[in-house]
């Protein structure tokens, strides 16, 4: 929404405050300023030039020389401009002054242009003739500006006299952030019934007479509205004898600050009310409205239908159209008919003032993909009542401009009257949710300001029609708040009972991952939820692979953000391959993010959004480094217990003879391995790739930051190394099993040292030495002890076809 | 006799004045103080001496023994400290050899600023909670006081997934889970994801995260926002720090208000980074409205309460002047290791 600050004045004509005053001020009761423009900017020195002489340029054909009258002086000036004559009333910059642009009409340079006295093609020019462009304007807005040339004044103009003045260009446009609850707000009276109370002004809305002649407008049209609920109000008015002419200068430079084209009387006075009232309206040609009946009715599917703009549309029947006794006419709110447009030779003309239900209007000029002026206001959702003033403003200006004879009455199917809403007052519950003390008065000063009426009787707010926004208490506070001032209100901190701050133990477990990704040499990566199908194929995932069976988004970006994961690798290995191609080396990367499970699809109940820890990198390091990230994770989560890793497990992404599923107790908590080459391949990552998955929400499960005190032990402990034969197909995660089993109560630990195939040992076979350590916690260990121990191992090692190194 | 102990005595300092290392100093302590030493001889042929000398004989022997020994001692410090001394000499390096680093991992900009939004708000006693990121459109918009054809539910800005389940838009709807359950009072602050139709660019990313604060109590009022938000904004973004309340409209809070914090560039000079203002938009707050109360079955005339909700990518991209947000999706190491 932009205004113009003349515009505002007109209502407000006390306001006399600077453009940033304006700004600041509004903004902070409540009517956001985005910024504002100056129309002046950079105009200095400009004053109304009479043109007294012509004559050519002696070393220059398109060069002219005017003896100009600027009012004090006479001066001489030489052109290329090719439409002046003598006599021409014209702006002139004076040496030393400013302009805004060229000629050319390009962007305006931020310091404007400083025009100086000097020659050309040695002739002495002192000062410029303006052209519209070089004014910081254009012929949209001044249509009557020559295509190129200077900018001819009205002929009574007086030499000498400011020219920005005359064009109307003292003038600063207010663009406005409006939200969406304060509809009266688009509209140059709503915004300046706002800035009267922010000043303390008063505010002079404009006051409309009755207007028409001493016909009836029921003699010459019938209007009937056939679907109620999408039309809660139609006004109709008729002008007749109509003379179409440019509209008086005020009216074209108000519409032209708001960034309205003025056309012609008619055209200008309907966005004039538009602007002014915030009420779309619209003119057919009674001429062309059959049997002159306006019917307001649902389009047929599959009906066809061409706007004023030429275009054909395809209608439904959510579409609200007006029609005439046989035709359809207009698209409801939308876009009036080709059949009815106003024409130059229009002689009659029926004015539409309607309300149509704003949902409605949105949705059908999505659905045609026709979002106009008009639309964009109705669909907010006018206020009926608003209708009526609009018309009655329309005919007033038609009469006042001599744009036609208005017919006496109105037309108005208005079945259910929209009325003012009472909301019962109290400054104390007001005070209370504030944290204030502003006594009722005050506050029922604001309420007059505003144009909210009071009930002192019954103590009630009377919110009107326009007001749509206000509807109980809060609302009315929120009004207290605006006008007392925001800044105004005291700052305290909650009062009452303490509560503890705290983070779930979720949170505390990922904020563990992350402390040890970090000091493990992961940087947190974030990658979107969403992506694209073709995701699954990069990972050489199967067709029937569950994690295929995502949730699709019905209106997504792209077929790129189209899914929400089911894995986070695709992420993972997207930022991998990006820093690959930049050539950033041993890069190592973490994630913290949920997959999205649907648990049926289509999706019938929220998914299953699963937290996953997700670990990748390439360069230093390999599978080991992996399986060590993990497992300083656990530790450091209390998941002190045996982890086992199962080579046996699916996940086609990983290399085949180098992947794991990592059980905790029995639990598959996760997995981890190398990027099997062909889908380092699909991601174009020339080096190898070590990933790991945890699946937290299982991770959690065996989580504990209870921490206990074991005794550090007294007595001594015994260790025995053993090296072994070992059929190249058995773990060590299975000797490790079989000692952890059989070691008994006093085994301690047992750490691998040395693993070796190679010429000394038999083919098919690795030679294996464990070292083997056990305690006893209340006395020094026998040799027989630990023999027995060691026997029960070997059995068991043996069973596995593994023979103890000679 | 005497003359012996004069000569043992002399001859003794004499070798220690000359040792230039401590295993000498030890040949020295054995050959006149061990048990074969020449001293200790001494000592033992006290037998040969007149009984009424004794004690005078002895007493010379002491005096000559204590005097090689304090020698000894001395001459030993000097010599550890000589030693030491030349060890720290041969040990100086060059302290500007590149330093030998541990490769520590970073983390991302929107962690670092969540986790300081965190701690300021468990700092005052909030709860963190979280909620789904697949949300009902009840708790989306709905309970939130945005109803049915309301046009922030337009397509334009909301990722459907059925007609019902939506990517949640906003944090907000975790205050209506929360405020369900009916544990009053209530104060939380709520992070994560949220999804927004918006064409990647650099100022626009369709996924983003948010931190959402509720507060409900007895006598909560907007005074309580105003000074709890200013709080925030000293911790977070310097002491100095001066908040700007202005009105604004969120459907599910009224009354409603835009935070700006004087711009930690400049401190509210005006500057290019807050366009020449001095104030920088920072948060969306409001008091929640009693309808929103209502639907989640608190007595909206006994209990009121506010609510806030801020943009971690907002904050990280002003405090570290990242001026494109594609960097924070992309993850390329030389721009996360910045933080």
């Amino acid at each position: 929404m932009n205004t113009s600050i003349a515009w505002i004045k007109a209502y407000v004509p006390d306001l006399n405050v600077t453009a940033q005053e304006y700004t600041d001020a509004l903004t902070l009761s409540g009517t956001k300023v985005e910024n504002y423009t100056c129309l002046d900017k950079n105009l200095e020195k400009i004053v109304v030039g009479e043109i007294l002489s012509i004559e050519r340029h002696p070393d220059a054909d398109k060069l002219i020389i005017c003896q100009v009258n600027v009012g004090s002086e006479t001066v001489q000036i030489v052109t290329g401009a090719p439409n002046v004559k003598v006599g021409d009333k014209v702006p002139v910059v004076l040496d030393g002054g400013k302009v805004a642009g060229g000629h050319d009409g390009g962007p305006l340079p931020e310091e404007g242009i400083r025009i100086k006295k000097g020659k050309l093609r040695g002739v002495e020019s002192c000062g410029m003739m303006c052209s519209i462009e070089e004014l910081g304007s254009n012929r949209e807005m001044y249509p009557d500006a020559p295509e190129s040339g200077i900018y001819i004044l009205p002929a009574d103009s007086v030499p000498g006299a400011d020219a920005v003045e005359l064009l109307g260009l003292h003038d600063v446009v207010h663009e406005y952030e409006i939200t969406s609850n304060r509809v009266d707000c688009y509209s140059v009276i709503g915004i300046a019934r706002e800035a009267a109370a922010t000043f303390r002004l008063p505010f002079y809305p404009p006051v409309v007479k009755e207007t028409g002649n001493s016909e009836d407008i029921h003699d010459y049209l019938k209007v009937r509205v056939e679907d109620e609920d999408l039309c809660p109000r139609y006004c109709a008015r008729m002008v007749k004898n109509i003379k179409l002419a440019p509209s008086p200068e005020w009216m074209k430079r108000r519409l032209a600050a708001c960034g309205i084209r003025p056309i012609n009387n008619l055209v200008d006075i309907t966005n004039y009310v538009m602007e002014e009232y915030g009420q779309p309206m619209h003119a057919f040609d009674y001429d062309t409205l059959a049997g002159h009946e306006i019917v307001v009715k649902r389009a047929k599917d599959g009906d066809q239908f061409q706007t004023l703009d030429g275009q054909m549309r395809a209608l439904d029947h959510d579409v609200l159209m007006i029609n005439d006794g046989e035709k359809e006419v207009g698209i409801a709110g939308i876009m009036g008919g080709e059949n009815s447009k106003i024409t130059d030779d229009v002689k009659t003309m029926v004015f539409e003032a309607a309300c149509f239900d704003g949902t409605n209007i949105r949705l059908s000029a999505k659905r045609l993909g026709l979002r106009t002026d008009a639309s964009g206001k109705f669909e907010k959702g006018l206020d009926p009542n608003n209708a009526e003033a609009a018309i009655n403003r329309a005919c007033q200006l038609i009469e006042e401009l001599g744009a036609g004879e208005v017919v006496g009455g109105m037309i108005d199917c208005y079945p259910v009257k929209k009325t003012e809403k009472r909301i019962p007052f109290s400054a104390e519950k007001i005070n209370r949710l504030l944290g204030t003390d502003i006594d009722a008065g005050t506050m029922k000063d604001y309420f007059k300001m505003l144009d909210l009426g009071f009930d002192e009787e019954t103590q009630e707010v009377i919110a009107p029609t326009w007001r749509q926004d206000l509807e109980r208490l809060a609302d009315i506070a929120e009004e207290v708040a605006r006008f007392f001032g925001y800044d105004k209100i005291p700052t305290t901190l909650p009062s009452g009972e303490a509560t503890t701050g705290k983070l779930s133990f979720k949170l505390r477990v990922e904020g563990v991952a992350r402390e040890i990704a970090e000091f493990c040499g992961f940087s947190q990566g974030m990658t979107y939820s969403f992506e694209s199908p073709k995701a699954f194929d990069k990972l050489l995932l199967p067709e029937d692979s569950p994690l295929r069976k995502a949730i699709t988004i019905m209106n997504p970006l792209g077929e790129d953000f189209s899914i929400m994961r089911t894995t986070p690798l695709n992420g993972m290995l997207t930022s991998l391959a990006l820093n690959y191609s930049r050539r950033n080396k041993n890069v190592r990367l973490y994630e913290l993010a949920n997959v999205y499970l649907p648990k049926a699809l289509p999706l019938t109940e929220l998914p299953d959004e699963r937290m996953q820890f997700t670990l990748g990198m390439y360069g230093e390091g390999d599978f080991f480094s992996m399986k060590g990230v993990v497992e300083e994770f656990f530790d450091k989560i209390g998941m002190t217990g045996k982890v086992h890793y199962n080579p046996d497990c699916s996940h086609p992404y990983l290399h085949p003879g180098r992947k794991a599923e990592i059980i905790y107790d029995g639990v598959t908590v996760g997995y981890l391995g190398e990027l099997h080459p062909d889908c380092a391949d699909n991601y174009k990552i020339g080096e190898k790739v070590y990933l790991a998955v945890l699946d937290m929400p299982n991770v959690e499960k065996f989580a504990t930051f209870d921490r206990k005190y074991t005794g550090i032990a007294k007595h001594p402990a015994v260790t025995r190394d053993i090296s072994m034969v070992v059929p190249k197909n058995v773990l060590v995660g299975q000797i490790e099993d079989v000692i952890a089993q059989r070691g008994g109560k006093i085994l301690e630990s047992y750490q691998l040292f040395d693993i070796y195939e190679g010429s000394q040992i038999v083919a098919g076979f690795k030679s294996v030495a464990y070292s083997i350590t056990f305690r006893a916690k209340d006395r020094t260990l026998t040799d027989e002890d630990v023999n027995a121990s060691m026997k029960k191992i070997l059995n068991g090692l043996k069973d596995l076809g593994i023979e103890l190194r000679a | 006799m005497k003359d012996q102990l004069e000569k043992i005595k002399r001859e003794a300092l004499e070798k220690i004045d000359a040792s230039d290392a401590l295993d000498k100093l030890n040949d020295i302590r054995v050959a006149y103080l061990g048990k074969k030493g020449e001293l200790t001889q001494v000592l033992k042929s006290m037998k040969d001496v007149a009984p009424e000398d004794r004690p005078r004989v002895g007493q010379m022997v002491n005096d000559v023994r204590t005097l090689i020994e304090e020698k000894l001692e001395n001459t030993r410090k000097e010599l550890a400290r000589k030693a030491r001394e030349e060890q720290l000499k041969r040990e100086v390096i060059d302290v500007t050899l590149p330093a030998k680093k541990n490769s520590v991992g970073h983390s991302h900009p929107n962690e670092i600023a969540l986790n300081e939004v965190e701690q300021i708000f468990v700092g005052m006693g909030y709860e963190v909670i979280e909620g789904p990121e697949v949300e009902y459109d009840e708790y989306n918009f709905e309970k939130l006081n945005i109803p049915a054809n309301h046009p922030a539910k337009d397509e334009q800005d909301t990722f459907y997934i059925t007609k019902d389940i939506v990517l949640r838009t906003q944090t907000s709807p975790v205050q209506a889970r929360v405020m369900e359950k009916g544990k009053l009072p209530i104060r939380m602050i709520s992070p994560g994801r949220v999804f927004r139709s918006d064409e990647v660019d650099a100022t626009h990313s369709p996924s983003f995260h948010q931190v959402e604060g509720l507060v409900i109590d007895k006598h909560i009022t907007f005074a309580d926002l105003k000074g709890t938000l200013a709080e925030f904004a000293r911790e977070m973004f310097g002491e100095e720090t001066k908040v700007k309340f202005r009105p604004h409209h969120f459907p599910f809070t009224e009354p409603s208000a835009e935070m700006d914090v004087t711009c930690f560039k400049c401190g509210g000079k005006g500057c290019r980074f807050c366009k020449g203002s001095g104030w920088i938009e920072i948060l969306g707050c409001g008091m929640v409205h009693p309808h929103v109360l209502e639907m989640c079955g608190i007595d909206s005339e006994e209990y009121s309460g506010f609510a806030f909700g801020v943009g971690l990518e907002r904050i990280a991209l002003l405090k570290y002047e990242i001026d494109d947000m594609r960097l924070l999706y992309e993850n390329d190491v030389r721009f996360l290791k910045q933080f």
